[in-house]
């Protein structure tokens, strides 16, 4: 019996823009269905809050400090290890179709091989190893790449200039003159990077990932062993999903979301109860990424705004739903779908008006750490019973669960066992805590975060920097305070949760083996 | 502004490296960039992507092993200083330093990526120090 596994991901998609976690706005029908056949993971957590770090440790099952992605603009080495590599190197079919970004896209210079593909015409490269074996790039043999906009050398970019040229332009330019994240608003409330984008559907980058996804899929035989990444763009900014489906979430009739603050007071008192980082960003005078536009100031935001983007978002999630049901119409139609292992998930979260921000950066909270995570096992493989999962596990665990399915022993590199199956296996299988790091580094703007998921307790500790002298955090209990709200870090009835959570941290947070890596892009 | 400094020591006397580094129209067999055409003191540097940038040529100084120019004639960059210093540490091995200054700044990140590939490059030719 063949093994196949479809690992489809998103990009900064919130946990509760599901209906199968608690959405109420956008209609996800088809992952909804899989998290009823399968695992729904109830507190999944990225090892990072952007995309570079984050999807290197899916692709490795390594932390940060081990891969050394420290942040957008890094590269992973192409020697990194891959669970893709390992899947291929044991005979398996292994394609990436959608956003791979392990290395930067802004690459003047051509210097990534992610950036070259479409323009060689080749579906992927093969390097030679030191013992003369050729290997495909990452271990994907198939790669045909895109993100969120039209632009620059990836292959939906090309195939849009040379299918449909009138379309260069409708999407929204996500960079501004300065190369920096656009500040510019759009849309009926001028919320920054909302576009209302006269674009076909059919054109959209969502579709042309199914699309493809499909065509790669139907080229595969009845007996292949398979790993295919579909790996949509959105729901990330831009927001600006095509006109013609605007009509499915009318953002004047939207509910604001339960973490937007209304009153600007109460908004600047629970923000001034966290790390300086927080309140500089909301007001403009601390911008230490390129996770946000440098020239928008979160305190601007409005309720409407917030409403638009979030319809955006929930419209933006439907498509997705409905091209991965087209994904799995052909799986059933081919007589696969029982022998697929399906696995769901995102690399971060968005705020989209938590606190009265969006987008993300150094903010270690359920808006940009709580993700979706389902997990269909093969129904021919093992028996399934399905399950909710409520204790925290990592994207970390993503590479050995792989291997797992493919019957593969876990492998050496990878730094946490498989997802389990339920609570009960949790604990055996090691799933004590999950790790979070941020760093970056902005011309001498230096933020370092520490997180520890633990529990029903988050624990973050600030390194020395810029606006931090080591000795700030955030405490919160996930339980009684859902929202965040009531940082604990400095509440001595709490000193011995926050310090053994500390120590915990500590102790098993992998030691950075090697002096970090340049910074080769803003992302 | 954006400020990027990339560094590698060369197992070569600073004078062997200058003698080629020192030399404007010789960038594109060290730094990635497709072409390179020198008139003057103006320079042409055409990228892998094809863009092509047009340079100020502001020094060559055979005495300090220095050399710095500048991008020029570019509706996007606003200001820039490129500085390239081969500086010894000994009769076989100096440090080569290349460090940009730009507006806007996010390309002084990928100046820097380039220049990271451009040392490495340098460290094949002449050897790790």
């Amino acid at each position: 019996m063949p093994r196949r596994i479809l690992f489809v991901t998103t990009d900064q998609q919130r946990y509760d823009g599901l209906g199968c976690n608690g959405g109420l706005v956008a209609r996800t029908p088809v992952i909804d269905s899989i998290a009823r056949e399968g695992i729904r993971y109830t507190r999944a957590i990225p090892s990072n809050v952007v995309c570079m770090p984050s999807r290197s440790t899916m692709l490795t099952g390594q932390h940060v400090a081990t891969h050394g992605v420290w942040m957008n603009g890094v590269p992973l080495p192409v020697d990194a290890p891959s669970i893709a590599m390992d899947l291929w190197r044991n005979g398996w079919r292994t394609a990436l179709i959608g956003k791979a970004h392990f290395e930067p896209f802004l690459d003047p210079f051509a210097l990534f091989t992610e950036n070259s593909l479409a323009t060689l015409g080749e579906e992927t490269l093969y390097r030679e190893t030191a013992d003369g074996r050729r290997e495909p790039h990452r271990g994907f043999e198939h790669m045909e790449l895109a993100t969120h906009n039209g632009m620059g050398p990836l292959h939906y970019a090309k195939w849009l200039r040379e299918n449909h040229p009138e379309a260069i332009g409708m999407l929204y330019p996500i960079l501004n003159a300065q190369l920096q994240v656009n500040e510019a608003g759009g849309g009926d409330t001028g919320a920054p990077q909302v576009k209302h984008n006269p674009m076909p559907r059919e054109w959209y980058h969502t579709d042309w990932v199914a699309d493809r996804a499909a065509a790669w899929l139907d080229s595969q035989s009845d007996s292949d062993d398979w790993f295919c990444w579909v790996s949509f763009p959105d729901p990330h900014h831009a927001w600006d999903p095509p006109i013609s489906e605007l009509h499915r979430v009318d953002w004047r009739q939207l509910d604001l979301p339960a973490g937007w603050v209304d009153d600007p007071i109460e908004r600047e008192r629970i923000l001034a109860g966290k790390p300086a980082q927080w309140l500089g960003w909301y007001h403009g005078t601390f911008v230490s990424n390129y996770e946000a536009p440098a020239k928008w100031v979160p305190e601007t935001l409005t309720a409407d705004q917030v409403r638009e983007v979030n319809a955006m978002v929930h419209i933006q999630n439907e498509l997705i739903d409905e091209a991965l049901g087209r994904i799995i119409a052909l799986l059933r139609a081919k007589g696969w779908y029982d022998d697929v292992d399906v696995v769901f998930t995102t690399d971060h979260g968005e705020f989209q008006g938590d606190f009265g921000l969006l987008f993300k950066g150094p903010y270690h909270v359920d808006s940009l750490m709580r993700l979706p995570l389902v997990w269909r096992p093969a129904p021919s493989r093992t028996i399934v019973t399905p399950a909710t999962v409520d204790t925290p596990v990592g994207l970390v665990s993503l590479a050995a669960t792989f291997a797992d399915i493919a019957g593969l022993p876990r492998p050496d590199y990878t730094e946490a066992a498989r997802l389990p199956v339920d609570d009960a296996e949790a604990a055996g299988l090691g799933h004590e805590r999950v790790l979070t790091e941020w760093d970056s580094v902005l011309f001498g703007k230096i933020v370092s975060l520490r997180t520890i998921t633990r529990g029903t307790w988050v624990c973050t500790a600030t390194l020395p920097g810029s606006v931090h002298d080591g000795n700030d955090g955030e405490l919160y209990d996930l339980r009684n305070d859902p929202l965040q709200h009531v940082n604990l870090w400095h509440d001595s009835a709490h000193r011995a949760v926050r310090d053994d959570l500390l120590d915990d941290m500590w102790k098993n947070l992998p030691t950075t083996s090697s002096s970090r890596r340049e910074c080769d892009a803003p992302v | 502004m954006g400020s990027v400094r990339r560094h590698a020591v060369l197992a070569a006397s600073a004078e062997k490296v200058w003698a080629f580094i020192g030399r404007p129209e010789l960038l594109h067999e060290w730094f990635p960039t497709s072409s390179t055409r020198v008139e003057g003191d103006k320079r042409w540097v055409t990228l892998p992507s094809g863009i092509v940038f047009e340079e100020q040529i502001l020094l060559v100084d055979n005495d300090l092993h220095r050399f710095q120019y500048s991008i020029i004639g570019n509706p996007l960059v606003t200001h820039h200083v490129g500085t390239v210093d081969v500086i010894a540490l000994d009769d076989d091995r100096c440090i080569v330093v290349y460090g940009t200054d730009i507006e806007p700044e996010v390309l002084g990140l990928a100046i820097g990526a380039a220049a990271g590939e451009g040392l490495r490059n340098l460290q094949e030719r002449f050897g790790k120090g």
